[in-house]
């Protein structure tokens, strides 16, 4: 037993014990199950066990990024200020509402916290926030609610203000950006907003149809383009990255501007599907050896704690250069973002890539915000704007 | 990262110096940490609350403070009460009236309503041969009526044809005379994603529901939906008298906390689980399970049943025997476990199955099922006197082996290596190790072996 803990302890495997094992596979209700399938059961585990030995440790190779993030500017126009701030006007009612005309007390910073949960934001970063919430109220000696909210508004905008990016679309051509995220995410329905946006600055766009799974995926796509005038590269049947691949060939010889290629939802679980992006990956590099210029992670703002682990999984991954969070328009807080925001922080700052002189981005931002249905509503991230909302301030 | 609720517990237990029990006083402690582990699975804070009052009621009676493991047991209660929330038994569609009954979906954008649509047309046509048509009255989505087409299609049921250009109403409505005239028992309705304050979209949906009649009012709900599950859940069920609910993209690594939420709030039972992105990917919901796992307790059970369904019996007897005599495990015995372990979905289908522990630790290690199949391979590449006696394998079979399965001879060595290991893990299993673990269980397995 001992010889198999140290071996245990030696892998980091995390299997801690045989006993652990056992107990995890034995303690529960076994009752009428033939001890052959229990047997069956250890192997597997000790089965799965092996392929952990057995990996490959590859190092996810560092994001490639061509400094084409500028610093955030400040001008803020407000028809789009209102915009968000009606897309989360839900949103705000709640902490807003709290802070009015009272007196800093334990039930206050209590209420707080589950605003702050209730928003998504997860124990841990909530926890957190609190903190640095009440270590500040001490300090400065606030007594009233309404400093206290300057104070917390203050706090969310520090963490979130990395996040905070300009997306620009030149220093190569094609321009290539490759969207994923899990299943129902709203991949495609970004893609055709984006298309929409980079148009809008005078740039030719072409889209790739890399979801090759999922049915009317392809032609839903081909709405979107429809609707844009966009060419659309699409194939029946053929593999993901043969597509995209093709897609930036053409948009070469077309000199189109930006490429979007659109990968099938996947669940960040299911690792040979998670292989196959990173295939999609070095795929695309054969057609350009710096592309993917960007590669994006959608994700659903109704998502809870799990976009944290959507997060990390997506980023290992591939490693991602943005974020885009849809779905702001309904009830969603999308205050899971402090929490990644908090995780990045918090995260040994990656070694910035050398190749070519191109320092990477530590951080990965926000590059959009979905905060509507129509075309328009696909904003730049603005920390300061997304937790005035947030907090129902004008 | 996420610790299963009983670490939780047990850690709380142990800082109380010298007697490791649960009191009054700190109760409260032990609450917080049920409170923090439900949140973690993204349970909806009102949820939340009122099940710590429910099971501090429960836990301060003699049942848990009395108890020797008091942690345990009160993981026992939460796991209870989890379980009884979300319904108890296991709920089937109620389809039992004149027909066509007709299942309406609804639910938001990107739950997976149209996925759900076609993996219950499939249920019902292949498992219970039905005549089954679908519909689709999502006008809004570009190709969602194309999607829905293709999904009827590999669902081997019938379809009846929408164009973006007609109202919702008026599709439901000849939708349900053609189903009438045709004779089919079964109609379902996909309809478009909406946000639950879309005021225009839920009148839409309610009208819906008017005209149809439905049997069965499904609201699908992404199980990896966040706090907002419990107002999203609340306002459909204002507008619409569900019937119950869909559970999808379970096959992922959420707590699925959002399953207890919307339970509560709706109060209908949670009908299916969605566990693939293909249509065969739906299964029935088992409430005791979904518990285990938003405690972050493993699904085993799944597991085990799951090796039921795919292991050939005879296979996994003789394997039982041969541990039993005292046998070793060769390397034939280890292909066969490899091949079993594809037929059920490969090492990440497994991997969702295992206690939280355990797969939180595999999360950074990636898994490899090429891997895998590269270790198939060089065992196929062996004799059988060579996978019954691997010591026999010296330096020129090493490369014989290794040419016929076209890796290099490290690999083939890795592999001896990594096997050796496995067979000293296998012995000690076998060694009545495992035997005497589980007699020390609280004598819950009394006649294991």
């Amino acid at each position: 037993m001992r010889k198999h803990r140290a071996w245990c302890a030696r892998r980091a495997c995390g299997w801690f014990s045989l006993a652990q094992c056992c107990r995890s596979v034995c303690c529960q209700p076994f009752a009428g199950i033939l001890p052959a399938s229990q047997y069956q059961a250890l192997v597997y585990c000790i089965l799965i066990e092996f392929s952990y030995l057995t990996r490959s440790i590859e190092q996810s190779d560092s994001a490639p990024m061509l400094g084409l993030f500028k610093s955030p500017s400040n001008d803020t126009s407000t028809s789009w200020f209102a915009r968000l701030k009606t897309g989360l006007k839900n949103t705000g009612s709640r902490l807003g509402s709290l802070l009015v005309a009272r007196k800093i007390d334990e039930a206050l910073f209590e209420e707080l916290e589950s605003a702050l949960l209730a928003a998504d934001t997860g124990v841990a970063a909530s926890a957190e926030l609190l903190r640095k919430l009440r270590d500040r109220a001490s300090r400065k000696k606030l007594v009233a609610a309404q400093e206290l909210k300057a104070e917390l508004h203050e706090l969310l905008v520090e963490a979130l203000a990395p996040l905070q990016t300009t997306m620009e679309f030149h220093g190569a051509r094609p321009f290539v950006i490759m969207l994923a995220g899990v299943n129902g995410a709203g991949k495609t329905t970004s893609i055709g907003k984006i298309a929409h946006l980079i148009q809008a600055q005078g740039l030719s766009v072409m889209l790739a149809a890399g979801d090759t799974f999922r049915a009317a995926a392809r032609e839903q796509l081909a709405a979107w383009g429809e609707r844009n005038r966009v060419s659309v590269i699409s194939q029946p049947g053929a593999d993901a990255a043969s597509v995209i691949f093709d897609a930036v060939q053409s948009a070469r010889s077309k000199n189109i501007d930006v490429v979007i290629a659109d990968t099938a939802g996947r669940l960040h679980t299911q690792s040979h599907l998670m292989e196959e992006l990173k295939k999609i990956k070095r795929v695309i590099a054969k057609a350009d050896p710096l592309a993917p210029h960007a590669i994006w992670l959608v994700l659903d703002a109704n998502t809870g704690q799990n976009a944290l682990s959507q997060f990390k999984a997506f980023n290992d991954a591939l490693g991602l250069t943005g974020l885009i969070l849809t779905k702001l328009d309904g009830t969603a807080k999308g205050g899971v973002l402090t929490a990644i925001a908090q995780a990045q922080a918090g995260a040994p700052q990656k070694q910035a890539s050398i190749s070519g002189g191109r320092a990477a981005n530590a951080v990965v931002p926000v590059v959009f915000i979905g905060v509507g249905e129509t075309m328009e509503d696909l904003r730049p991230f603005n920390a300061n704007e997304f937790v005035s909302a947030l907090l129902d301030q004008d | 990262m996420l610790e299963s609720l009983t670490q939780r517990l047990s850690k709380v237990v142990k800082t109380l110096r010298g007697e490791a029990r649960l009191t009054e006083s700190n109760i409260q402690d032990a609450l917080r940490e049920v409170r923090v582990a439900l949140l973690e699975a993204d349970v909806a804070l009102p949820v939340v609350r009122d099940f710590i009052a429910r099971v501090k009621e429960l836990a301060v009676g003699e049942e848990v403070l009395g108890s020797l493991n008091p942690g345990q047991a009160l993981v026992g209660v939460v796991h209870r009460e989890l379980t009884v929330l979300m319904g108890g038994g296991e709920a089937a569609l109620d389809l039992a009236v004149v027909p066509p009954a007709v299942i309406l979906m609804a639910g938001l954008q990107g739950s997976g309503k149209t996925t759900s649509s076609g993996k219950i047309a499939r249920r019902l046509v292949a498992d219970q041969g039905k005549k089954v048509l679908l519909v689709s009255c999502d006008v809004y989505r570009p190709a969602a009526i194309e999607q829905l087409r293709l999904v009827a299609e590999q669902a081997g049921a019938d379809f009846f044809p929408s164009a973006p250009e007609q109202k919702p109403l008026d599709i439901a409505r000849a939708a349900l005379e053609f189903a009438r005239t045709h004779y089919h028992q079964v109609l379902i309705v996909d309809t478009a994603g909406r946000l639950a304050i879309d005021a225009a979209m839920m009148e839409e949906i309610r009208q819906l529901h008017a005209a149809l009649n439905p049997a069965e009012t499904l609201f699908v709900v992404d199980a990896m939906q966040g706090q907002d599950a419990v107002n999203v859940a609340r306002v459909f069920s204002e507008a619409l008298p569900l019937t119950g609910v869909v559970l999808t993209k379970l096959d992922g690594d959420s707590r699925g906390g959002a399953a207890l939420s919307v339970r509560q709030v709706t109060g209908q039972p949670i009908k299916f689980v969605g566990v693939s992105e293909k249509l065969d990917g739906l299964e029935t919901f088992h409430p005791d399970r979904m518990s285990a796992r938003i405690l972050g307790m493993g699904d085993v059970l799944s597991l085990v049943e799951e090796a039921r369904k795919a292991v050939d019996v005879d296979e996994a007897k003789k394997l039982a025997d041969k541990f039993k005599k005292g046998k070793g495990f060769d390397l034939e015995d280890f292909k066969q476990q490899i091949l079993q372990m594809k037929k059920m979905g490969g090492v990440s289908a497994l991997m969702d199955k295992l206690p939280a522990q355990m797969a939180q630790a595999a999360q950074g290690a990636q898994v490899d099922e090429g891997q895998l199949r590269r270790t198939e391979g060089i065992i196929n590449s062996m004799t059988m006197h060579e996978r019954a006696k691997p010591e026999v394998l010296k330096a020129s079979r090493k490369r014989r082996i290794a040419a016929g399965a076209g890796v290099s001879v490290q690999e083939v060595n890795r592999l001896l290596n990594q096997f050796e290991q496995m067979q000293k893990m296998m012995k000690m299993m076998q060694k009545g190790g495992m035997a005497k673990m589980m007699r020390s269980m609280k004598g819950m397995l009394p006649r294991a072996f």
